[in-house]
């Protein structure tokens, strides 16, 4: 069978099982097009190709599987470059297929071309440019392969558009062998002895913390985390990218470690004696100052990745593994630490006294934006998916919002990207049509990427944001009245401009307002009363709030401030 | 700070300097993925040489020099390692690697100074690959300490330019020390 090169990659995409794309035309990839319109795919077609990598980022974290994204060269490619390098620091799997000039014009500086390998070389898993037809099925094959497989991350193709008009003769490679990849070994067999020095060191463990990454959320071993603590009665602290992977109603769970973790959470590493990690990479916003970070107790490092080992914290015992055949492993060798009774009085002394806790406002009708994440989640159905962009408004829904579930949080971490989360919701709506979205934004967030909602009217996929509306863009404005002597410099935005609710309208939405209690369950009541329309509500919240517990960039864990209404005075 | 390398010092060795031989798919771009690693990731690079390998033409072999001391040995290997081209890396300690490099140099000749070009091209064994009536070439396959050595003792001459070619290695036979 002859086809078009523009042919062979919708139907290599097909061949993949890919079901919904998410991008946007133009000169470039205009003939990968045109077969698009006779396949099986849905295309979904953004505003902005930064919306259509983070649909297919929220889309990957909603389900597991790569997301897809497709945009034409030079400016498509270059929108969309933000969205690869979150999906990188995030290690989401993606596939991202970028237009080329024409082969013979590569070089040449022509219309817009741009050199988007080169580019995305440092925050791609790997990137490939096409140069022959024929080889079409083998490098989508190959990117799926490696987008998925081992630590999984963003693959790119560069699709030159005379390759989309030359006839291939259709193929597709059976076995992983016919990929081509002699440098690609994603599979390997786990070291017994390692596993084994794993075990002997909790054996000897008084104070261990399960140290829960977003790498067990990618190998799906929440089931196996679960019964690996219940079993060793281990307390578990989930970073970021790893809410949800165990239940917060559970009670060996002390909630997210790091800047704004909860103070059981962060202290119970600073005082463990070892500390398990599974799937993390000791960020800077998780270990604060590294040289006083869990100080006393000594590490295993369980990851898929060898080289995050040693990368940040030395390790004691290293085991290359995926998450859940790591913790299989431990349950087989029946990994057992001391007594831990000892060790559960403290934490649970430090819990009671430390809970996360918010301030009344001035006047007890207005909102705090703590208690409008509290009463969506309470009126939430399980299941329900929650994004956000990134701030304040993001610790304060990872802090309060309750996760019960494994991907139902979709938040863009390691990159720190201002304005994935309507998109991102986008993407898990696409994905998961069948569950409730909501969008927990700041006002700066939104304005980023808002237009992505007239996708959402235009596509089918209604989603709810909460918009916490304190007029600023509230993590730079804490930090400068925290460190920087209250001297507030560009940070106000405006409540009211633009104005919300018409915008929310204009784009097909309900737009709300809500600034009382009252008013807002009463939103919230009617929000989770819209199922076919996308719903934005303008919360107006207090700009003096502030994310508390937090350790200031730099510091130790053990300075960790806690909210000033538990500050004993001195 | 790490000394920038090349600039002028004769031994361009860092103490703490690994060889690290990376057998690579010989596809384009491969090289800008391998320099754009180290410099994104802070590791230095002292030297660097890429030739075809000796099994499969779609495999390169690129020796690198690096210094241990930019970042741990662990790190670069572990990273480079991520790099879906890359098929192979062997490490080197230098007491453990054979080491040899190319170089060449081209004098500009007068009656006064080809005695001792002619002197020196003995006294380390190089040899000479091209003459004219004004000029000539020489040229050095050696330890890259010999090599230094020659350098240094070339550099007194007023017109002269030399190139090198980085080092290539293999894991030494024997222990015992070579001269």
């Amino acid at each position: 069978m002859n086809l078009t090169g523009a042919q062979a990659l919708i139907k290599s995409l097909e061949q993949e099982g890919v079901e919904t794309i998410f991008g946007l035309p133009g000169g470039a990839i205009l003939p990968v097009y045109d077969p698009i319109r006779d396949s099986t795919i849905r295309h979904v077609l953004v505003r902005h190709e930064q919306g259509a990598g983070h649909m297919a980022e929220g889309y990957a974290l909603a389900t597991g599987k790569p997301g897809v994204a497709i945009v034409t060269s030079g400016p498509g490619a270059t929108n969309i470059v933000t969205s690869i390098a979150n999906a990188y620091m995030d290690s989401t799997p993606l596939v991202v297929i970028t237009g080329q000039v024409a082969s013979a014009s590569i070089g040449t500086d022509a219309f817009q071309e741009c050199d988007i390998t080169g580019i995305t070389m440092g925050i791609t898993k790997h990137n490939f440019l096409i140069t022959n037809a024929q080889e079409i099925p083998r490098v989508v094959a190959a990117a799926f392969h490696i987008a998925t497989t081992g630590r999984p991350g963003p693959v790119l193709i560069d699709f030159p558009k005379d390759i989309a008009q030359t006839m291939m003769e259709w193929w597709y490679p059976e076995s992983i062998e016919e990929l081509d990849l002699p440098g690609y070994k994603p599979q390997i067999v786990v070291d017994q002895r390692s596993i084994e020095d794993a075990v002997a060191l909790i054996a000897q463990a008084e104070r261990p913390v399960l140290y829960v990454g977003g790498g067990t959320l990618k190998s799906n071993a929440t089931r196996q985390l679960l019964a690996f603590a219940e079993r060793t009665k281990m307390p578990v602290v989930t970073t970021l990218m790893a809410r949800g992977a165990f239940p917060d109603s559970h009670l060996q769970h002390l909630g997210m470690p790091g800047m704004h973790g909860t103070y059981t959470a962060v202290t119970a590493i600073q005082r463990s004696d070892l500390l398990i990690s599974l799937g993390a990479r000791f960020d800077d916003r998780v270990t604060g100052k590294i040289s006083a970070f869990a100080a006393g107790a000594k590490i295993i490092h369980v990851d898929i990745d060898p080289a995050e080992f040693n990368k940040v914290k030395p390790a004691t015992v290293t085991v290359r593994s995926d998450i859940a055949t790591a913790l299989e492993a431990f349950e087989v060798a029946k990994a057992t630490p001391k007594n831990l009774d000892p060790w559960w009085a403290m934490l649970n002394g430090w819990r009671e006294k430390y809970p996360l806790v918010y301030a009344p406002t001035d006047d007890p009708a207005l909102l705090r934006p703590q208690e409008i994440i509290e009463a969506i989640a309470a009126s939430a159905k399980p299941g329900t998916i929650v994004s956000s962009g990134v701030g304040q408004h993001q610790m304060w829904t990872s802090q309060f919002w309750k996760f019960d579930e494994p991907r139902t949080w979709i938040n863009s971490g390691g990159a720190g990207t201002m304005g994935f989360g309507v998109p991102a919701a986008i993407g898990a709506k696409a994905a998961r049509p069948d569950v409730d979205v909501w969008c927990i934004d700041g006002d700066g967030c939104f304005q980023m990427t808002a237009q992505e909602i007239v996708t959402a009217t235009s596509e089918g996929f209604p989603i709810k944001v909460a918009i916490l509306n304190n007029a600023y863009l509230g993590m730079v404005r804490q930090w400068q009245e925290m460190f920087y002597e209250e001297r507030f410099s560009e940070v106000f935005l405006d409540a009211d401009l633009p104005d919300y609710v018409k915008w929310a309208e204009s784009m097909g939405a309900v737009g709300l307002r809500a600034r009382t209690i009252e008013e807002m369950h009463d939103a919230i009541r009617q929000a989770n009363a819209i199922h076919d329309r996308s719903v934005v509500i303008d919360f107006r919240t207090p700009a003096s709030e502030k994310v508390f517990p937090m350790v200031a960039a730099g510091a130790s864990n053990d300075d960790i401030m806690v909210h000033p209404l538990q500050e004993v005075p001195s | 700070m790490t000394p920038e390398p090349f600039l002028g010092e004769v031994d361009r060795t860092p103490v703490t300097h690994h060889i690290l031989s990376v057998l690579v798919e010989n596809k384009a771009g491969v090289l800008a993925r391998i320099a754009g690693l180290f410099a994104r990731r802070g590791f230095n690079i002292y030297s660097l040489a890429v030739a075809p390998s000796e099994g499969e033409a779609r495999f390169s072999r690129v020796t690198v020099v690096v210094d241990a001391e930019s970042a741990p040995l662990e790190q670069i290997v572990g990273q480079l390692n991520k790099l879906i081209n890359v098929v192979a890396i062997t490490d080197l300690a230098p007491k453990d690697a054979l080491e040899r490099e190319l170089l060449l140099a081209t004098v500009v000749t007068d009656g006064k100074n080809r005695g001792r070009i002619l002197g020196l091209v003995e006294m380390f064994n190089a040899s000479i690959v091209d003459v004219d009536a004004h000029s000539l070439t020489l040229m050095l396959a050696g330890t890259p300490a010999t090599c230094d050595e020659l350098e240094k003792a070339m550099e007194s001459f007023a017109e002269v330019e030399i190139h090198r070619t980085g080092r290539v290695a293999l894991p030494r036979l024997t222990k015992t020390e070579e001269n």
